[in-house]
């Protein structure tokens, strides 16, 4: 079976001195939630821009496959993609309010995709609105549709953003970051909607985030980033029983957790920052902040397994986190 | 050599403009807020956007005069502290140290300030900047950049930098590592926590992040529309959860375990607004076990065991 969105290879560049994404390979089936996770500036959001073809200007996409649905998306004009956002393929952003339209009411920003991309009459439109506000939880969807984005709260316009995002029954929703602008009891009930929705719809989710308690708890499969690359990649469960890469053990072990870590003991941490990495680097981009980086480091990192699905880039063998801890 | 925090029965009160010919809305940010933080500890004050926990925090700092009610540090009123004093004793650092420092100064300058403000001389600051800078683990060198220069986490080791180069005993972090990336973040909690431990420091952690509260705090606080419901030790808060808003706070971390799915914290979709108080409890109108005479009686705090709930179910 072919996965829905495949991706292989893809390389994005603005300028001639620094490349954002050097070869990333994700692919994301039917009904499964894909997590790209990894800190600020380390590529995922451009990943995923560049995927939808909604790169800023002077971006430079290259990829050796980029395929939705069985379609070539490199082919694709400006205008044949634009066809496919929003209706087989929706997204939605980090903060609701700057991606509504503060000029225009709720109803007639939710009927515009639908009259858009599949046509019909304003009122089956709104209709379809008013129903699926229901489907995401917010009571009183009639009153909704006539209101502005400033007139609700986060939570509530991030239900809105999902409900435009449904609109066309998409196969895939990509989301950057859903919930990092709300509350955390707002995130837990926008996220467990989310899964809802996909083992009703049969979504495939695409879910960016630097949270690693929301990539446990959502995800199928998780694909770790640094510095552009995916570092490692596996199934949630493998990918929390055995981080392999030393970078998602590190990651790991920063995230304090009640009742696991001592209050008051040191927290585990990564030294330094996430470098800028130049067009035609050569080696690991995590190098200089790892421990067990040595002269070989800098010239190649070969792609290891360590159990089918479980995929990581770095010189050091599967086994070597248990011998460190023997 | 720390200070106890006494907050006694503070409130703020915002006038909002509402349009020229409105009356003004009353927006209780901070409603009647009794706590103790004991000396040399760390206290917690969690809770959503909108509870009131940052206006609580500059009001401890003195940038807010209170509307009522009094804060007083080892006995004696904030209020009637002289300025020059009360930075000597009380500092803030605040979430984003992109707004936070002034990208037209050097870090000398910026970590300097507080010195020049005391009217210390220029050869003395220097050497404080200096010593201050490699103790939160900068190199006196960065001491000529611009903040521009530098990354979230140097950043936020400028501010904190900046707070302690005073010899404070209270240090207030309103949200101190949420604009960090997690592998920074840990950097500065533990730094912070090492800081603490050297200093003497006592510390207000302002946070919406449980996870963290729970590994740096010893009490916590948490407030929802301005009032305090539930205040305990970090231990007792976590093993125990007893207001129904705590509960729902609680069961909306999600820690890094596969398989637990998301949890239903059962709040509805209504959303508190501080301008708007509802009657009786304030939170009845998201709270999962909401019965009539929530509705309408006023809440009080109430000492259950080793604790203080502001609910009356508890």
């Amino acid at each position: 079976m072919s996965a829905l969105l495949e991706v292989n290879g893809l390389r994005v560049r603005f300028n001639e001195k620094a490349e954002a994404v050097r070869g990333v390979s994700i692919a994301v089936n039917k009904g499964e939630t894909h997590c790209l996770v990894g800190e600020s500036g380390c590529g995922k959001s451009v990943s995923a821009l560049a995927v939808m073809g909604l790169l800023a200007k002077g971006g430079i996409r290259t990829a050796d496959t980029l395929s939705f649905a069985g379609q070539d998306l490199r082919g694709l004009t400006e205008s044949q993609m634009s066809r496919l956002r929003g209706d087989k393929m929706a997204m939605i952003f980090q903060e609701p309010m700057t991606s509504l339209n503060p000029a225009y009411t709720i109803g007639s920003q939710m009927a515009e995709v639908r009259l858009r991309h599949r046509g019909g009459s304003k009122r089956e439109a709104l209709d379809r609105a008013a129903a699926l506000l229901g489907r995401v939880g917010i009571t009183a969807p009639g009153l909704r549709l006539g209101q502005f984005p400033h007139q609700l709260s986060g939570g509530l316009r991030q239900r809105v953003m999902i409900a435009m995002a449904l609109m066309c029954d998409p196969d895939l929703l990509i989301a950057d970051e859903p919930t990092t602008a709300l509350d955390v009891t707002v995130q837990a009930q926008i996220l467990r909607l989310l899964m809802e929705l996909q083992a009703e719809l049969g979504l495939a989710i695409l879910l960016i985030t630097h949270d690693l308690g929301i990539v446990a708890r959502m995800a199928h499969r998780v694909s770790v980033m640094y510095a552009g690359k995916v570092v490692e990649s596996a199934s949630a469960e493998a990918l929390f029983a055995a981080p392999t890469h030393p970078y998602t053990r590190g990651l790991l072990d920063c995230v304090p957790i009640p009742g696991k870590i001592a209050r008051g003991a040191q927290l585990g941490s990564i030294p330094g920052t996430v470098p800028r990495i130049p067009l035609g680097f050569q080696g690991c981009g995590f190098r200089d902040r790892c421990a067990h980086a040595d002269a070989s480091c800098a010239t190649g990192v070969p792609a290891q397994s360590r159990a089918p699905g479980h995929d990581y880039a770095c010189r050091l063998p599967a086994g070597w986190t248990t011998e460190q801890a023997a | 050599m720390s200070a106890t925090i006494e907050i006694r029965d503070v409130a703020k009160i915002f006038r909002q403009f509402s349009g020229m010919f409105s009356a003004p809305r009353m927006v209780r940010a901070v409603d009647g807020v009794s706590l103790t933080v004991p000396a040399g500890g760390c206290f917690g004050i969690v809770g959503e956007s909108g509870c009131g926990k940052s206006t609580l925090a500059r009001l401890i700092l003195g940038l807010h005069p209170a509307s009522s009610g009094d804060i007083l540090v080892d006995g004696r009123s904030l209020m009637a502290m002289p300025r020059r004093e009360r930075a000597r004793l009380i500092q803030p650092v605040f979430q984003d140290p992109f707004s936070s420092l002034n990208p037209r100064r050097t870090i000398h300058d910026i970590v300097g300030l507080p010195l020049a403000a005391q009217g210390i001389s220029g050869k003395e600051t220097t050497k404080r900047v200096h010593a201050m800078l490699e103790r939160v683990g900068l190199r006196s060198e960065m001491a000529g950049r611009l903040p521009a220069q530098l990354s979230g986490g140097q950043r936020q080791r400028v501010a904190i930098a900046r707070a302690l180069v005073l010899g404070p005993r209270i240090v207030v972090c309103d949200e101190p590592t949420s604009a960090l990336d997690v592998s920074v973040q840990a950097q500065i909690l533990n730094l912070l926590a090492e800081l603490r431990r050297d200093m003497g420091l006592t510390l207000v952690f302002i946070s919406h992040n449980l996870a963290v509260v729970e590994h740096i705090c010893d009490e916590v606080a948490v407030m929802y529309l301005g009032r305090v419901v539930e205040h305990a030790s970090t231990d007792a808060l976590f093993r125990a959860p007893t207001h129904p808003y705590t509960r729902a706070l609680l069961a909306s971390v999600l820690t890094p375990e596969p398989g637990l799915g998301i949890p239903d914290v059962g709040l509805g979709d209504s959303y508190p607004d501080p301008a708007n108080v509802p009657p009786g409890c304030r939170f009845h109108p998201r709270c999962p076990m909401v019965t009539d005479v929530c509705r309408t009686e006023i809440q009080v705090p109430r000492r259950v065991g080793e604790r203080v709930v502001e609910c009356m179910l508890a």
